[in-house]
C-alpha cells in the first residue's frame, strides 16, 4: 500500500473547488422569502464536492487509483504552446490564420513528425480553405487580421 | 395504431429530398468519424453545432441522429481492424473482432457487425416508435418535482452505478454541475462563479466544453503516451461475405444483443458499455463453439455490435420523450435541440410532431443507408485510417479551435477550450469518465430550475419532493442506484473479469 500523491492533489483541488463555490454562494442574495433562490444549487454542489474530495482522498490514501503509464511531457508542451500562440495572436489582432498554421505544425510535431516547415505550409493552406468555407459559405465570422483581410 | 399513423406522417417528412440529403451527410460523416480514432460522434456534433446554427432545425437534427448511428457503425470497423476501439462501446467488439481480422476473417467480422447493427438498429428504432407515445402520455402528468427526481436518477445512473468507480464518476458529474452554475442565474439575475469575466456571464458553452474535453483532451492524452502504444492496422483479406455457417452463428446473437441493448439504453442508465459486455459474456457462455472464443469467434462480434446499436437507439427514448440525455452524444444532441429553442419532452411531441416523427422515421432510413454504404464501401472507409496520425490530430485541433472561435469570437473562449483540454487530459489519465461532465453541464441547470419551480409552488417546503408518489419512487430508485455499487463491490467490476 502506498499513498498516491497525485490522487491526494486531486482531492485537495476538489476541496478547494467546494470552498470556492461556497464562498461565491455567500455573496448571492435571496430575493423572495418563499424561493430557495440561487443559493440552493451551489450549496448542493459545494457539499457534494467536499464529500467527493474525502472519497477521492480515501482512494488515494489506499492507493486504489488505476495504474498510469509513464508520461511524455514534450508533446503536451508542444500542443499547449501551439494553442497559446494562437490565442495570443488572436488577442493581439493578428487574425487566426498564422496561429492556426502554428497550431497545426506544433501538434503534428507532438505526434512525431519532423517536418515543421512543411506542416506550417499545410496548416496555412487548411486555414485558408476553412476560412473561405466558414466566412463565405456559412457566413460565420472568424477573427480577422491583416492576412484575412487580403482574402 | 397511433404510433403507425405518426410514423407514416413522419416518413413523409423524412423522405423530403433535403432531409434525405441531411441524413446522408450525417451517416457519411458519422461513419467517417467513427472510423477515425480520436473523434467520436459527440465531438462531431459539438463541432457542427455552431455551423448548423443557421440551418433548418429538422434537417440538422436528422443529420445529428445520422452521425450518432453512423458513429456506431464506423466504430466497429476501427475496433475490428486496429483493436483500438474509438469508443468504449466498441471495446467488446474489439476483443473477438480483432482476432478474426488477424486470422484473415476481417471481412465476415465487418459484415456481421454491419448487418447486426442494421438488424438491431431497426428493431430498436421500432421499439422507440412504439414506446415513445406511452412514455409521452406518462410524462405529461409529471410535475416539476417529478422531473427533478427523474434527473437525479439520471445523474446517479450515468455517473455512479455502472462505471468502474462510483466516486470518480460522481466527481466527474459534480465538476459538470459546477460548470453549469457559472453565469447569470436567469431567475434572480445574479451572476454566479463569473468573477467579473464577461464571457462567463452567459454560461459556459456546451460546445466549448465538449470540444475541449473530447478533441483537445484526447489529442494531449494520445500524444503523451505515444511512446508506450503502437497501433497496427489489419488489412481486410479474403471475402467480405459471410458464409452460411456465419449467418447461422450470427442471427441469434444479433437478437440477443438487441434484447440487452435496447432496454438498457432506454432506461435512463446510459452508456453502451454494459449491454455490449453483457452480450459478450452471454455469447461466450451460450456458444456451440467455445473453442473459438479467444481465436476470433463470430458470435463475440455479432452480439456486442447489435447491443451497441440497439442501446444507441434506446438512448433516444429518454432523450426525446423526457429530455433526458444519458450519453455524451445524446447530451450533444440535446444541445442541438436547445440551440433552436426546442426542448425535447412530451410538449415537443405535441407541438412539433412533424419534427419528432420525421426524426424517428429518418432513423430507419439512416439505418438502411448505413447498411448499403458500409459493406460495399468498407475498403474506402479503411483508407481513412491511412491518414498519418500527426496530420489527423493536427487537423482535429485546427477544426476544434476554428469551430469554437466561430461560435464565440473571443480569445477567452479559446483559453477556456485549452483549460477544458487539460481537464480532459487529466481525467483520461486518472480514469475519470468524461460523459458525466457534459451531462452535468447540460442537465444541471435544467434540474435546478425544476427544483426551484417545485419549491416555489410549495412555498419553500422541501416535503413536496417526496409527496408525489412518482418523485418519491424515483428518488428511492436513485438512492438504490447510488448505494448499490458501494454495497455490491463486484457489480461495477464484471468488466475486469470478462477481459
Amino acid at each position: 500500500m502506498h499513498i498516491d500523491i497525485a490522487g491526494l492533489a486531486i482531492a485537495l483541488i476538489l476541496l478547494a473547488l467546494a470552498g470556492l463555490v461556497w464562498w461565491d454562494m455567500t455573496k448571492l442574495q435571496l430575493l423572495s422569502p418563499y424561493d430557495v433562490g440561487p443559493k440552493a444549487m451551489p450549496v448542493i454542489v459545494s457539499a457534494g464536492l467536499a464529500l467527493l474530495a474525502i472519497g477521492n482522498g480515501i482512494s488515494a490514501y489506499r492507493g486504489d487509483l488505476p495504474p498510469r503509464d509513464s508520461l511524455d511531457w514534450k508533446p503536451i508542451i508542444l500542443i499547449l504552446g501551439g494553442l497559446a500562440c494562437l490565442i495570443t495572436l488572436i488577442a493581439l489582432g493578428g487574425g487566426f490564420m498564422i496561429g492556426t498554421a502554428i497550431l497545426f505544425a506544433t501538434t503534428s510535431a507532438a505526434f512525431g513528425r519532423r517536418a515543421f516547415l512543411i506542416d506550417l505550409v499545410i496548416g496555412a493552406v487548411i486555414a485558408v480553405v476553412v476560412y473561405l468555407l466558414f466566412a463565405k459559405l456559412l457566413a460565420l465570422s472568424l477573427p480577422a487580421g491583416p492576412l484575412e483581410n487580403l482574402l | 395504431m397511433e404510433a403507425f399513423l405518426s410514423l407514416a406522417s413522419g416518413l413523409s417528412v423524412a423522405i423530403e429530398p433535403m432531409n434525405m440529403l441531411f441524413a446522408l451527410i450525417g451517416v457519411l460523416l458519422g461513419t467517417a468519424v467513427g472510423v477515425l480514432p480520436g473523434i467520436g460522434p459527440a465531438l462531431t456534433v459539438a463541432l457542427l453545432l455552431p455551423i448548423t446554427f443557421k440551418l433548418d432545425p429538422a434537417g440538422s437534427i436528422i443529420m445529428f441522429a445520422g452521425i450518432y448511428y453512423g458513429g456506431m457503425y464506423g466504430g466497429s470497423t476501427t475496433a475490428i481492424l486496429i483493436n483500438t476501439p474509438g469508443e468504449s462501446a466498441s471495446m467488446a467488439t474489439a476483443l473477438e473482432g480483432n482476432l478474426m481480422a488477424k486470422a484473415g476473417r476481417g471481412g465476415p467480422a465487418l459484415a456481421t457487425a454491419a448487418i447486426g447493427s442494421f438488424v438491431a438498429g431497426t428493431i430498436a428504432t421500432l421499439g422507440l416508435t412504439f414506446l415513445a407515445p406511452y412514455l409521452v402520455d406518462i410524462a405529461v402528468s409529471f410535475g416539476p418535482e417529478d422531473y427533478f427526481a427523474l434527473m437525479v436518477v439520471a445523474f446517479v445512473t450515468v455517473s455512479a452505478t455502472f462505471g468502474d468507480s462510483p466516486v470518480r464518476g460522481l466527481t466527474s458529474l459534480f465538476i459538470g454541475l459546477l460548470l453549469g452554475l457559472v453565469g447569470i442565474d436567469i431567475l434572480s439575475g445574479q451572476s454566479r462563479l463569473s468573477f467579473g469575466v464577461p464571457e462567463l456571464y452567459d454560461n459556459i458553452e456546451v460546445t466549448t466544453l465538449a470540444v475541449g474535453l473530447f478533441a483537445v483532451g484526447e489529442a494531449l492524452y494520445v500524444a503523451s503516451r505515444r511512446h508506450v502504444h503502437e497501433e497496427k492496422l489489419e488489412s481486410v483479406r479474403g471475402s467480405l461475405w459471410m458464409t452460411k455457417e456465419d449467418w447461422k452463428r450470427s442471427w441469434k446473437p444479433w437478437l440477443r444483443g438487441t434484447a440487452f441493448g435496447f432496454p438498457i439504453g432506454a432506461l435512463p442508465a446510459g452508456g453502451a458499455e454494459i449491454p455490449t459486455f453483457l452480450s459478450y459474456a452471454t455469447e461466450k457462455r451460450l456458444t456451440k463453439h467455445p473453442e473459438d472464443f479467444g481465436h476470433g469467434a463470430i458470435e463475440g462480434v455479432a452480439g456486442p455490435e447489435a447491443a451497441n446499436n440497439a442501446s444507441a437507439a434506446g438512448t433516444l427514448v429518454p432523450l426525446l420523450t423526457l429530455g433526458l440525455p444519458t450519453s455524451a452524444t445524446a447530451a450533444m444532441m440535446l444541445a442541438g435541440f436547445q440551440q433552436y429553442g426546442l426542448n425535447p419532452g412530451p410538449l415537443l411531441f405535441a407541438e412539433k410532431p412533424d419534427l419528432v416523427w420525421g426524426l424517428i422515421a429518418s432513423l430507419f432510413i439512416a439505418n438502411i443507408m448505413l447498411l448499403v454504404l458500409n459493406l460495399p464501401l468498407v475498403g474506402l472507409w479503411v483508407k481513412l485510417l491511412a491518414i498519418p496520425q500527426p496530420w489527423l490530430y493536427a487537423g482535429i485541433l485546427v477544426f476544434a479551435t476554428m469551430g469554437t472561435i466561430a461560435a464565440n469570437p473571443s480569445p477567452v473562449e479559446l483559453v477556456m477550450l485549452a483549460v477544458f483540454g487539460v481537464l480532459g487530459f487529466l481525467m483520461r489519465r486518472f480514469d475519470f469518465p468524461i460523459a458525466p461532465v457534459v451531462v452535468g453541464l447540460i442537465l444541471g441547470p435544467v434540474a435546478e430550475s425544476q427544483l426551484r419551480r417545485a419549491l416555489s409552488i410549495s412555498l419553500g417546503d422541501p416535503v413536496v419532493l417526496v409527496q408525489s408518489p412518482i418523485s418519491a419512487t424515483l428518488l428511492v430508485i436513485a438512492l438504490i442506484a447510488l448505494v448499490a455499487p458501494f454495497a455490491l463491490k463486484g457489480l461495477g467490476r464484471f468488466k475486469a473479469t470478462e477481459d
